[in-house]
């Protein structure tokens, strides 16, 4: 019997196999639990130290992993960029060996340019986790997106997806696109022609130029944050005519020929990607996505440091035993 | 000055079509003779040259040597010593220093430090700009009278039109070409490789082909309109080497060049976010490598130029976004040349040459490139059947951004003569 383990890092989902995406799924699930107690902690990671690294300005992403973190025990460390030594212009090989000197066990990093968390990988030896690398990949919140769909759906295999709007610049995109390929499902993308990647049909996704012909086609939409910058740099007119033509609306889902499941990463912009009704309405399984983050950020945590996923049940029930 | 006599080489020569076993006979710094069982004269060093290939010297018409501005990264003194053991004999160094070498003074400067070197000879490119700003012309007249044999703002593109005009109209007055590196900076917006299947997997920021065939066009239109003489830098894109095909056709005095990663690598060399496959223009995708190639083999594009770009090891042991554009070249290119294009059945012996050698000398008009009786003696002695590794570690540049590390090479420096003096010899094992 092949022992599953996810390597080292958790730098995308391009690089595992579907059996090591089920597995972090099959890991959250206990998990879930977790946050669900009265008192919401584990002794799963007690001792270790993990740093949550963030050189760009996060709120969800940064207290979801701070949250995991913290109900497995382990000892965390947030370092923003803004006022550390990032801004007296140190390194990201400088930054990284001086944590390596602090004998950290882990780090959670997010970080503008693409590449970067492999780049930091390479240099350390502590596990690092992705927490989003540029226009590359989000691999925490691809893995929590396909938890969501599998809670409310049942599967995600064979389901057809659609990641709609910017998905040039979007790394929530890109492991989206990976995991949910590797894990069966069929993938399209939808925006507008100014705001999609060259050859990204080459990755294996069908690619709609028109969101009710996305809307017509798929089960799930995955519809993404829309940086109002994007106006400025020429990709789009404005913010009306994007809501006018790529909206998801309550109007265009109503003429769905079936029911969708509608995700959003968040932060939401209300009135630009996506209609408030649809937001707050039955489809919406926004708030299940954030609260699933927590697990599954815990599953990654756990696997990563070397918890067998057969015991991440018992683990848990470490502490029920100690208390 | 001691006599050399090269015997039994292959000698090959493209400016007088020769390609046979024969002698050279060096008096004085220049080339005495070429024949059949030349006698040394008195006192003459006579090199066996067996089994080896004897060609003019390689000269490089595109290089960055980084003095002044940046000599923790190269000297002049380094890139002449690593064009030597690369088999150059010449080297054309770009003005984006620090401070811009873009007057007579800056221009004597890069002169001395050359000459100092006693290595390969170093010919000053001229800013076409002040400062490389784009604003304004720099003196042409004066850096001429110090030694350029180009202008270039290399590194920028000259963003006018107009200006691009006026540069290949005065230039004209010198009999001097106009060097430009052709891109849209607006269209390649920040990009960092290649736009296309590798940069959406990677999540880098794209640079069109379009972005350097806009410029190409443009140039090449100016030149038609001006009749000055264009020469278009490190052409990347099959688009650009069509585009070049047809206004040779058409007449227009357009020359341009390649560089060897642009005809051995494409764009997936960046995977992994390598940076030492970060420059510009971009590493492209296999057609493109395909029509350089062929661009080679027809003389749309006229020579090989290496764009040897060295940077300090930390500079590029970052981020992708953050690396600078650039790896070396000096010391890979002949290697690549026979690897890829003679190995690869692309370009003959003497076809490689005619593209390192003759060719570039003829159209930046600089001595050398020849064999003929008369001619400066800057030659090459090189095995073209040996193949080596490539290991940084060895190269006589300062800098070993290259990524070609570990890479199987063919053709192998024996000697570098520049006017009649060994600036190179590779050690005996």
């Amino acid at each position: 019997m092949t022992v599953l383990s996810l390597g080292k890092d958790l730098l995308g989902l391009e690089y595992l196999t579907k059996e090591q995406i089920e597995l972090i799924l099959d890991t959250a699930e206990p998990f879930k639990e977790v946050s669900e107690r009265t008192i919401k902690k584990v002794p799963t990671l007690r001792g270790k130290t993990i740093v949550n690294l963030f050189f760009e300005a996060s709120t969800r992403t940064r207290i979801s992993f701070e949250f995991a973190e913290k109900r497995l025990s382990a000892d965390t460390v947030n370092v923003a960029a803004l006022g550390s030594s990032v801004q007296k212009g140190e390194s990201l090989v400088d930054t990284a060996r001086n944590l390596e000197a602090m004998r950290i066990d882990m780090v959670v990093m997010r970080h503008p340019s693409s590449g970067a968390a492999k780049f930091l990988a390479e240099r350390i030896r502590s596990n690092v986790v992705n927490g989003g690398d540029g226009m590359h990949e989000h691999p925490t919140q691809g893995l929590l997106d396909m938890l969501t769909i599998r809670d409310r759906l049942g599967k995600v295999g064979g389901l057809k997806v659609c990641i709609c709007g910017d998905i040039l610049h979007s790394r929530v995109a890109r492991s989206n696109v990976w995991g949910l390929l590797k894990v069966g499902a069929d993938v399209a993308v939808c925006g507008p022609q100014s705001l999609m990647p060259g050859g990204i049909e080459e990755l294996g996704v069908i690619v709609f130029r028109r969101i009710e012909e996305a809307i017509e086609w798929a089960d799930v939409l995955n519809v993404l944050r829309l940086q109002l910058e994007r106006m400025e740099a020429g990709y789009i007119p404005s913010i009306g005519e994007y809501y006018r033509v790529f909206g998801v609306t309550l109007e265009r889902l109503e003429r769905a020929p079936r029911e969708l499941l509608i995700l959003h990463p968040g932060p939401m912009n209300r009135g630009v990607e996506i209609d408030s009704r649809v937001a707050d309405g039955p489809h919406s399984v926004i708030l299940h996505q954030v609260t699933n983050g927590v697990a599954i950020r815990m599953a990654v945590l756990y696997l990563l440091a070397g918890g067998k996923p057969e015991l991440a049940e018992a683990a848990k029930g470490m502490q029920e035993a100690e208390t | 000055m001691r006599p050399v006599l090269l015997k039994g080489g292959r000698v090959i020569d493209p400016s007088q079509d020769h390609d046979g076993i024969a002698d050279v006979l060096i008096v004085d710094g220049r080339i005495e003779a070429l024949g059949k069982n030349l006698s040394a004269p008195d006192g003459a060093e006579v090199y066996d040259a067996t089994a080896k290939a004897v060609a003019p010297g390689l000269v490089d018409l595109h290089v960055h040597l980084r003095e002044p501005g940046h000599e923790d990264a190269e000297t002049v003194a380094t890139g002449a010593g690593a064009a030597a053991a690369g088999g150059f004999t010449a080297v054309c160094a770009m003005p984006n220093t620090d401070p811009v070498t873009d007057n007579q003074a800056a221009v004597g400067f890069i002169v001395k430090q050359g000459t100092a070197a006693r290595a390969a000879r170093v010919y000053p490119v001229g800013a076409i700009s002040l400062g490389q700003e784009g604003k304004q012309l720099a003196e042409f007249g004066g850096m001429v009278a110090a030694g350029i044999v180009a202008v270039s703002d290399d590194g920028h593109p000259v963003v006018s039109s107009h200006l691009m005009r006026t540069a290949l109209e005065y230039a004209r007055s010198f009999g001097i070409p106009v060097a430009e590196h052709c891109e849209d900076p607006f269209l390649s917006g920040g990009g960092v490789m290649h736009e296309g299947s590798v940069s959406t997997r990677l999540g880098l920021r794209g640079v069109p082909s379009a972005s350097e065939e806009i410029m190409v066009a443009r140039n090449i239109l100016l030149a038609e309109l001006t009749g000055g003489h264009v020469h278009l830098c490190h052409i990347s894109t099959r688009g650009s080497v069509e585009l070049i095909r047809q206004g040779k056709a058409r007449g227009v005095n357009v020359t341009a060049e390649a560089t060897p990663h642009h005809f051995a690598l494409t764009h997936v060399a960046c995977e992994g976010y390598d940076t030492n496959a970060k420059m510009n223009p971009p590493l492209r995708e296999l057609a493109d490598v395909e029509a350089v190639r062929e661009g080679l083999k027809d003389g749309t594009l006229d020579a090989i130029a290496t764009d040897h770009a060295p940077h300090h090891y930390e500079s590029k042991e970052r981020e992708f976004d953050d690396a600078p554009f650039g790896v070396v070249g000096l010391e890979t290119a002949l290697g690549l040349g026979v690897a890829e294009l003679v190995a690869g059945g692309y370009l003959s012996l003497p076809e490689l040459i005619a593209r390192m050698s003759t060719r570039p000398a003829d159209i930046f008009h600089l001595p050398g490139g020849t064999l003929r009786r008369g001619a400066v003696a800057d030659v090459v002695v090189f095995d073209a059947d040996r193949e080596w590794v490539v290991d940084p570690a060895r190269f006589r540049s300062k800098s070993r951004n290259t990524p070609f590390a570990g890479r199987t090479l063919r053709g192998w420096v024996e000697r570098t003569i520049v006017g009649g003096q060994t600036v190179f010899a590779a050690e005996r094992d």
